[in-house]
């Protein structure tokens, strides 16, 4: 056998000091919703990707349709973007999916499962990291809707408020997209799903026309559809005449929700495999 | 309580297979204990077992004196897994992957800065820190991955076939690295489809097949029942060879295999390999080409189960 030039460095591979004691539940999730952020920083596309499409439609809609649908693209863009910052800020939520999905193929979700840490953490982490992802996003929404024209009457208060409640809403949503990333094979199949269910519940919605001029049938699901409730919410907070009505709608839709889905993808997550 | 690792029937079911059959070892504190086997045979569901992310099906397991089913929690935290695949996060540097686990393992922010940079210059990744791990070559991934496993000095290891796909001078780093943890006092487990690994590494090994343990022992022990190694001759005149394989078996006692290139016969020791050429000269039988190796797994599986693994579990 050779003679190991690596034991040079091997009273360094030990660590001198005493063992610490493992984090607790909070900050583990605290340090996991660092990675999330770190993330952020070096793969800036992944939060865009997704962004891009919804400014595109706020651009196109603005502009092509404005003038025919509120008067004036002006207008209209004071109806559309409250709604534009809800798709896109429930768009993000897929990434949630994806980036567990990818953790669990890329082994890491081994590595924290062996850790002597709160099972669920990485969990949490990952969706703290997402509330930090739909402020971004939503901040660029925003910005885009003031240089077309959006001038909201509840002013910067109302605005918050109204980010805040699509945010609960959407960490409600992204539990059904982490079942997802449990059950497909590659982050790809976790988007193509997940998108199967956001395009039809983002559309049939109020978030870019009024429901009125459409068929009965279709109203009858853009009423119920959780989405409608939380663009008017959104559009009653930032113009500040609050809905309260669809603000409850909302709230209990998220406690339903979660109330479903956290227990079921928390059970997937511990299960092993 | 001397032994790390003490399994008593050990049993891992999945829907239609056992992936673990009935396993029964014992690994020494302070050794390296190998797995050897192929593809399929369970070596990467055993050490799932005992790092308690999986539950046995059947059977006991201690683990630090610890039940694996009534204590994982206690075992969790005295052992660390460095899995098949190097569990890095691509996006995140170096550095920042081990400040991660550092701080998730209880060190501060500071200390977990501090620790990082140790390690990072430790496993001779301290110029690669700031960049990306998906830039990173497998060796180095696999450095970053097992310098994850000791932040915390764990009381075993499990490495799951810490080389396959590395390149000779990575593999070697990682060879040394693990004989330094080992004189560091750890207990090592590790499993691999490479008897070089497992004879270079391992005080102790067991061959596992279709779940089971089909041989138990030192190396020197496993290869005394397979024979020290193959000799490869390459003929200079095709018209030799038949006399070439009278002479072989005689000289070995064993029947000589025809290859594409020559012969190959098994030999006890390099002594032996040197009667069987010098017979041959003597015999003015001329050799153009000779090379004596160790058993390759699969000339140990032939030993021990007295067939070849089948391609079903090559593929496996």
């Amino acid at each position: 056998m050779t003679s190991s030039n690596g034991s040079s460095s091997a009273n360094r591979i030990f660590s001198q000091a005493a063992k610490p004691k493992p984090l607790n539940a909070f900050s583990a999730a605290m340090a996991l919703g660092w990675r999330a952020l770190l993330k952020i920083k070096h793969v800036p596309f992944q939060l865009f990707d997704v962004t891009v499409f919804p400014l595109m439609m706020t651009l196109m809609f603005t502009y092509l349709f404005g003038g025919a649908l509120a008067g004036s693209p002006r207008e209209y863009i004071q109806y559309l973007l409250p709604g534009i910052l809800v798709q896109t800020i429930l768009f993000i939520t897929v990434y949630t999916g994806v980036g567990l999905n990818t953790d669990i193929s890329k082994g890491i979700y081994d590595r924290f499962r062996s850790m002597p840490i709160w099972p669920s953490a990485p969990v949490f982490g990952a969706l703290m990291g997402d509330i930090l992802r739909y402020s971004i996003a939503a901040i660029m929404v925003l910005g885009l809707g003031f240089v077309l024209g959006f001038r909201p009457q509840g002013g910067l208060g109302g605005v918050i408020l109204a980010v805040l409640l699509v945010q609960i809403f959407a960490s409600s949503l992204a539990w059904i997209w982490i079942i997802v990333g449990m059950l497909v094979k590659s982050p790809e199949s976790v988007m193509t799903t997940s998108f199967l269910f956001l395009f039809p519940l983002t559309f049939a919605s109020n978030v870019f026309v009024d429901p009125a001029t459409m068929p009965g049938w279709l109203q009858a699901f853009v009423s119920v559809n959780p989405v409608t409730h939380l663009a008017n919410s959104s559009r009653g907070l930032m113009h500040g005449q609050p809905d309260i009505g669809s603000m409850v709608w909302v709230l209990v839709a998220t406690a339903i929700i979660t109330a479903i889905f956290a227990p079921i993808a928390l059970r997937m997550y511990h299960r092993e495999r | 309580m001397n032994y790390a690792i003490e399994t008593t029937d050990l049993r891992k079911s999945f829907a239609q297979t056992r992936a673990v059959d009935g396993i029964s070892l014992t690994v020494a504190q302070g050794s390296v204990y190998g797995l050897l086997g192929p593809n399929g045979a369970g070596k990467t569901t055993t050490v799932r077992l005992l790092a308690t992310l999986l539950a046995p099906t059947g059977g006991s397991a201690r683990v630090l004196g610890h039940d694996l089913l009534t204590e994982p929690a206690i075992i969790r935290s005295k052992v660390s897994l460095t899995g098949q695949f190097a569990s890095v996060d691509e996006d995140l540097t170096g550095t920042e992957n081990l400040v991660l686990l550092c701080r998730l393992l209880g060190h501060s922010w500071r200390g977990a800065k501090q620790r990082a940079a140790e390690l990072l210059e430790a496993f001779d990744l301290a110029e690669a820190a700031g960049r990306q791990a998906r830039t990173y070559s497998g060796g180095m991934r696999r450095r970053l991955d097992i310098a994850a496993s000791l932040i915390v000095t764990p009381e075993i290891l499990f490495l799951d076939e810490p080389t396959t796909g590395l390149d000779p001078r990575s593999r070697n780093q990682v060879w040394d690295m693990v004989r330094d943890i080992a004189a560091m006092g750890t207990t090592v487990l590790l499993t691999t489809q490479y008897l070089e690994e497992a004879d270079q590494l391992a005080d102790r090994l067991a061959v596992i097949d279709h779940g089971k343990v089909i041989a138990e022992g030192t190396s020197r022990e496993l290869k005394a029942s397979v024979g020290s190694g193959t000799l490869k001759i390459h003929l200079q005149q095709a018209a030799q060879r038949q006399a070439a394989e009278i002479l072989l078996q005689s000289l070995t006692g064993g029947q000589s295999q025809a290859t594409t290139e020559g012969l190959s016969v098994q030999v006890s020791d390099t002594a032996h390999a040197m009667q069987v050429l010098h017979a041959l000269n003597n015999a003015e039988i001329a050799v153009a080409e000779f090379s004596l190796g160790s058993p390759s797994l699969d000339e140990v599986f032939f030993a021990l189960t007295g067939k070849p693994q089948t391609e079903e579990e090559v593929a496996a």
